[in-house]
């Protein structure tokens, strides 16, 4: 009986569980996507227990192919390599081995070339006066592995590649907003704007914008990208220019690579061979890196702190890569009411929350929350307690913290007098109610235990101040879906209250801070799909936010970003948590490796050395 | 009876199809979408998505969907993945073979020590052997696989580190020291689940034995002076099997699926580890194929089962 | 029907000259197995301390005091010590147990009461009817569970919550849907147990002796079936057990913060060699649950059966 089928059902859901909570719990959030976060100075990583190993130069001790294997490990399989096509950080990352982008996105924030011959500013004419365009000149000399020349049809390729929307691309939104992109010549690519753009380096750059050979793509524009047999071979076996080239790749296992012998640099990569294994928990990739040194780099540990300082306290086969991000874990509270009572009303702007839109309600629940005790207990190194959305350079300084980053302490006396202000008196069995309502909220995150402790600090503070939680979680599959089937996504908030993380994957902020605006609410007449999912709305953050995509000027820009995230921050639907750093490991002997938050964990590989 | 399984076998096509349909429905009703795994990624905003669901043929009603996947596979063609975008075929050809390897062997080896051991236990129950093997097969049933995987790997890769935790599925088997390798690696896998299917197996075999021992033809065998071990094992152990072999064979399909959490542990990356990661990315076209083939593995494995019980005992009427 | 015509129907007849009662019989098979009387002692314990436990050691389950981070065992503050955001582990083992014990026995009797009703109404009938249960089986056999999970959850999730109450509502819902996704290995050896004993001497003289059909199957079929069903039900407890830990973490049991044994184990598994008592306890009382029911199976068995009088 039984027996069989239970050890099948609890194998499955038990897995199942480990990876979903992988996935996007964890971390809680957003798993992924790709690179996020933000350190903000130039300070690369900053290793734990090695911080020698970072700062070693990145030229390594020998030549091409002086190296054995390197072996990296994701708790994610990577299921394909052609990046656009990509659905997950995981992809996005193998790929990096094998293609690249114009320009890379370093620790600082500012591009650094890749392909480029260098990077286009207005000072050197690349970028034009009314900044309505950016010319791209290119390396002359670049191959790709298969040894054809890389030229600037490549590159308007890609744009076609992805401007097509029936190819599919998750990586479309870099290619939106632009009225041409041109070869100039074989080795100049000039890229037009609808408007003047203050963000130029939004396309071809980072993991969005890895360029495709023509030569392999050429017949895969729209619906054969995925449907034809060619096609679905050349996105698993891309030629690229990167440092290494594709050896063999079983889908969601393992990639094996080998060196490119036509790489741009001759000495690099360092490394023969590279093997990318996935799957797997990220506890257990961390006891690998750690504790046997079954590998040489395992990503995204995602494991909370008693269990990782355990490991890397006991381990010493590797160092700890933290790397500040924009990744910030938040509370929001909602808008409108969720109640389910209200039928098509439900949710939507013109049901007001019955208790929500009392600031001081809102205020007394973000101040009992205590920020330092989950990120000390919960993420140890690899968070830390803040009271800003914004957390990376120039706009906040989580290098010159920890002044930087406000972090708010916990005040349960304030907020409970809060609360009783606002007319809530305690009742039976402790709970506060007012006008006969009781003061009960429920609280969804994604499944992860990280995520489900976190839920029960927070359940605990807000019982000393007379407020009853109710704790849910769901898959992180359904809660980050856009599945018009299922209540319990992030975009519907069905629920009083939601906790996830979320970041901002260039330097500049402005679009992820515009999505708090009132256009940007969502409701069921827009799928439940726009940004703004706490349903808030405030006509002078509105304002702000026009005054920042129109400012031009750095300072400027800058002031407003600050004035900005401090009115979200105040008016406490959005409540910001901790500060999520990117943590990786790296084994003991690995040198090279700088971690930047705005591009891919592999975008240095050809540096990397022994 | 060869008549009554070309009807059976009949019968089985519209159970097949009923199965198939229900299930492409809770696929398509279960709540989660293919984009999930970016989280609330900005980079991937609601239109990309869209136009993603677009290009996969999400955006058609579920049962236009089901008609389309079922002619396509009428044709021996399981679809295409949505996050690999390569066919299905393709993918669980590349998986099937360490499954085997592994899920495979581990579960001959449960038999293989389940019913010697259920029949020892039976014939001998007051034994210490008995006791001893009884408890270790309990030892299997309550411990989850997820937490005697850790446990091994604390001993034998952190404490000891003679076994790698990192299944390698790039070995080619072509040298001795390969096949090395490769016994190396499947050690810790193929014992926990060993230990667990065992376990259960063990028990079955020894209930039944227990129910045989007794019976009359078993004291008839005795009285006509066969030896023990004829009475036990051409008497008592044939009759006994029956039970068992529905169960073996009705399992038998679940070796195709894989033991998914031994799977994730070790990182066989298997056609177990696959159903997962795919219903965690509700990559559809992956789960149906998996899901599909294992269904016509089930009723597939019911027909076998129906067939031993018939060859095993002759009193069942086939009407 | 007589005692008498019964052991007539009986397949082997026992001479019994003195006339108990079935009752007084099966007492005496089952006191005569040592193991099973501890096993039954051990489970009348251990039902004892999960009910009665929490109610002299008060603390609170699912109060995390993140003061001093983990506390190992024997601390004067917590005799078991704590978890990583201070929650006291004795208290939730205590509390885990109550809700682990009642989850595997009524899942364990819901897969079971399906199987056997699924299994004997097939195996005894043959026919269409069979055929139309086998198919049913198979399609439960051949579901995915994990969107299967997904979607009940979905669909029953809240109305179950409103029509029987936040905690009584989960509780159902998560029997409920274990013991719906695990009858169908007990379906099956009912089913091939009747299917055999069907044909069996005694069952054709009670048809001969015009024996209503639902009483040869569960009085004379069923009593000889019940060796496969023992061991089914008693492995469906520790399987049970086992599946709501890993429905919780779903986010599709109960709670998010309530323990259970299964969810304690699986909680704590990465905190093997930091806190290793925290993973092994929850995992011992599992198997000292699965041990003793197993026993206690062993000894009902042969009590239950007649045909056994060793």
């Amino acid at each position: 009986m039984s027996k069989y089928r239970f050890f099948k059902l609890c194998s499955l859901t038990a897995a199942a569980s480990m990876l979903l909570a992988a996935c996007g719990s964890t971390a809680p959030t957003a798993p992924t996507a790709a690179p996020k976060a933000t350190d903000a100075p130039a300070k690369p990583a900053a290793t734990t227990a090695a911080p020698a190993a970072t700062a070693v130069p990145a030229k390594p001790a020998g030549k091409r192919g002086a190296g054995d294997t390197l072996r990296i490990l994701y708790w994610q399989a990577p299921t394909i390599l052609n990046a656009h096509l990509a659905s997950g950080t995981k992809d996005f990352d193998a790929s990096r081995l094998i293609l690249e982008p114009l320009a890379a996105i370093g620790p600082d924030g500012s591009p650094v070339p890749t392909l480029a011959a260098e990077i286009p500013t207005l000072a050197n004419g690349g970028i034009a006066k009314d900044q309505t365009s950016i010319t791209w000149k290119l390396k002359k000399d670049v191959k790709w592995s298969d040894g054809t020349p890389f030229t600037a049809d490549d590159v308007v390729f890609t744009y076609n590649y992805c401007a097509n929307k029936e190819t599919g691309c998750s990586t479309a939104s870099a290619f939106a907003g632009l009225k041409s992109v041109e070869a100039v010549d074989a080795s100049t690519v000039k890229i037009t704007f609808d408007k003047p753009s203050a963000a130029p380096y939004r396309t071809f750059v980072s993991t969005q914008g890895y360029i495709l050979q023509k030569k392999q793509f050429a017949n895969c524009i729209g619906a054969n990208a995925a449907k034809d047999s060619a096609c679905q071979a050349a996105n698993n076996a891309p030629v690229g220019t990167g440092p290494f080239k594709l050896k063999e790749f079983k889908s969601g296992d393992t990639v094996t690579y080998v060196m490119n012998e036509n790489y741009r640099d001759p000495d690099k990569p360092f490394f023969k061979e590279v093997v990318f294994k996935g799957g797997g928990d990220a506890p257990s990739a961390a006891r690998a890196a750690f504790q046997t040194g079954d590998t040489d780099y395992a990503w995204n540990l995602q494991v909370e702190w008693a269990v990782l300082d355990q490991l890397v306290k006991t381990g010493g086969k590797a160092v700890l890569v933290n790397t500040p991000t924009s990744n910030v874990e938040r509370v929001m509270f909602n808008a409108t009411d969720p109640s389910a009572a209200l039928g098509d009303k439900r949710g939507e702007v013109g049901s007001p929350h019955p208790f929500f839109t009392d600031k001081k309600v809102r205020q007394a629940l973000a101040m009992a929350i205590d920020r330092k005790t989950i990120a000390e207990q919960l993420y140890g190194q690899t968070g830390d307690p803040t009271c800003e959305l914004i957390t990376t350079d120039p706009f906040i300084s989580p290098s010159k913290l920890y002044g930087g980053l406000r972090k708010c302490e916990p005040n349960i006396e304030g907020a409970k007098k809060l609360l009783d202000e606002a007319g809530w008196k305690a009742g039976a069995g402790g709970i506060r109610e007012k006008d006969g309502k009781k003061l009960k909220v429920t609280f969804l995150t994604s499944t992860n235990t990280l995520r489900q402790k976190e839920q029960a600090l927070i359940k605990d503070a807000w019982a000393a101040i007379g407020v009853d939680t109710e704790l849910l979680n769901v898959s992180s599959t359904v809660f980050f879906s856009t599945d018009a089937g299922s209540n319990d996504t992030i975009g519907k908030f069905f629920n009083d209250v939601q906790m996830y993380t979320n970041n901002y994957t260039t330097p500049d902020p402005t679009d992820y801070l515009c999505d708090f605006t009132t256009g940007q609410i969502s409701a069921k007449s827009n799928g439940w799909r726009s940004g703004n999912n706490v349903r808030y709305s405030n006509p002078e953050y509105d304002k702000l936010c026009d005054q920042l995509r129109a400012a031009a000027d750095d300072a400027a820009r800058k002031d407003i970003v600050v004035k900005m995230n401090d009115l979200l921050v105040t008016d406490a639907f959005v409540v910001p948590l901790v500060a999520r750093k990117r943590v990786s490991a790296m084994a003991k002997d690995l040198k090279g490796v700088k971690g930047t938050p705005w591009d891919s964990e592999m975008w240095d590989i050809a540096d990397w050395s022994r | 009876m060869l008549n009554h399984f070309i009807r059976k076998v009949l019968y089985a096509i519209p159970s097949l199809i009923g199965i198939s349909f229900i299930i492409f429905a809770i696929l398509a009703l279960a709540p989660g979408d293919p984009m999930s795994e970016f989280g609330a990624n900005p980079d991937v905003p609601a239109e990309v998505r869209e136009n993603i669901k677009k290009q996969l043929g999400l955006d058609q009603p579920w049962p236009v969907r089901y008609v389309k996947w079922a002619s396509t596979v009428v044709r021996g063609d399981l679809g295409f993945s949505f996050a690999a975008k390569i066919p299905v075929t393709q993918l669980i050809g590349q998986r099937l073979p360490q499954t085997m390897m592994v899920v495979g062997v581990a579960y001959l080896l449960s038999l293989l020590i389940a019913i010697p051991v259920g029949v020892l236990s039976a014939v001998k129950p007051r034994s210490l052997a008995s006791h001893a093997v009884s408890l270790l097969t309990m030892v299997g049933i309550s411990l989850p696989t997820f937490l005697t995987g850790i446990i091994l790997i604390l001993i034998f890769s952190v404490e000891l580190g003679v076994l790698p935790m990192i299944y390698d599925t790039n070995l080619k088997l072509t040298s001795a020291e390969a096949w090395g390798k490769q016994i190396k690696q499947s050690i810790m896998p193929i014992a926990v689940l060993a230990l667990f299917n065992a376990g259960a197996m063990t028990r079955f075999m020894r209930s039944a034995m227990l129910d045989n021992l007794p019976a009359d033809y078993v004291r008839t065998a005795r009285a006509k002076g066969l030896s023990e071990w004829t009475v036990i094992v051409k008497h008592a152990l044939r009759n006994s099997l029956i039970p068992v072999v529905t169960l073996i064979a009705v399992n038998l399909p679940a070796v195709f699926t894989g033991a998914i959490i031994t799977e994730q542990i070790f990182r066989v990356n298997g056609i177990g580890e696959l159903l997962v990661s795919s219903i965690q990315r509700s990559d559809t076209p992956v789960v149906m194929g998996v899901v599909f083939i294992y269904a016509v593995l089930v009723v597939g494995s019911q027909l076998i089962a129906d067939a031993a019980y018939g060859l095993l005992d002759p009193r069942i009427k086939f009407s | 029907m007589s005692t008498l015509a019964k052991a007539a129907l009986s397949p082997r007849t026992t001479n019994q000259t003195k006339v108990r009662t079935q009752t007084e019989l099966a007492w005496r098979r089952f006191r005569r197995h040592p193991s099973a009387m501890v096993a039954l002692i051990t489970l009348i314990v251990l039902i004892l301390i999960v009910t009665i436990g929490p109610m002299i050691y008060t603390v609170n389950p699912i109060k995390p005091n993140p003061l001093n981070g983990y506390v190992q065992m024997f601390s004067p503050k917590a005799p078991l010590g704590t978890d990583d955001v201070g929650r006291d582990l004795l208290a939730r083992l205590l509390f885990g147990g109550r809700i682990s014990l009642a989850v595997g026995v009524f899942a364990m009797l819901v897969s079971i009461i399906i199987g056997t009703l699924i299994g004997s109404y097939a195996g005894y009938y043959g026919g269409l009817r069979d055929f139309a249960l086998s198919r049913f089986t198979d399609l439960f056999q051949a579901l995915p569970v994990v969107p299967v999970l997904l979607l009940v959850t979905y669909l029953f999730k809240e109305p179950i919550k409103v029509s029987l109450g936040r905690e009584l509502g989960v509780f159902v819902l998560v029997v409920g849907m274990i013991g719906a996704l695990n009858w169908m290995t007990t379906a099956r050896l009912v089913r091939s147990s009747f299917m055999s004993l069907k044909a069996r001497d005694f069952v054709e003289a009670a048809h001969a002796l015009g024996v209503s059909e639902a009483a040869i199957m569960f009085r004379h079929i069923l009593p000889n079936a019940l060796g496969p069903i023992v061991i089914s039900a008693t492995l469906n407890v520790g399987g049970a057990i086992i599946t709501e830990s890993v429905l919780s973490f779903l986010g599709v049991g109960f709670e998010a913060d309530w323990p259970t044994w299964g969810s304690l184990v699986f909680q704590y598994k990465d905190f093997i060699g930091i806190l290793n008592h925290a993973v092994l306890l929850p995992a011992l009382m599992i198997f000292i649950t699965v041990l003793a029911v197993n026993y206690l199976g062993e000894g009902l068995r042969d009590a239950l059966d007649p045909r056994k009088s060793r």
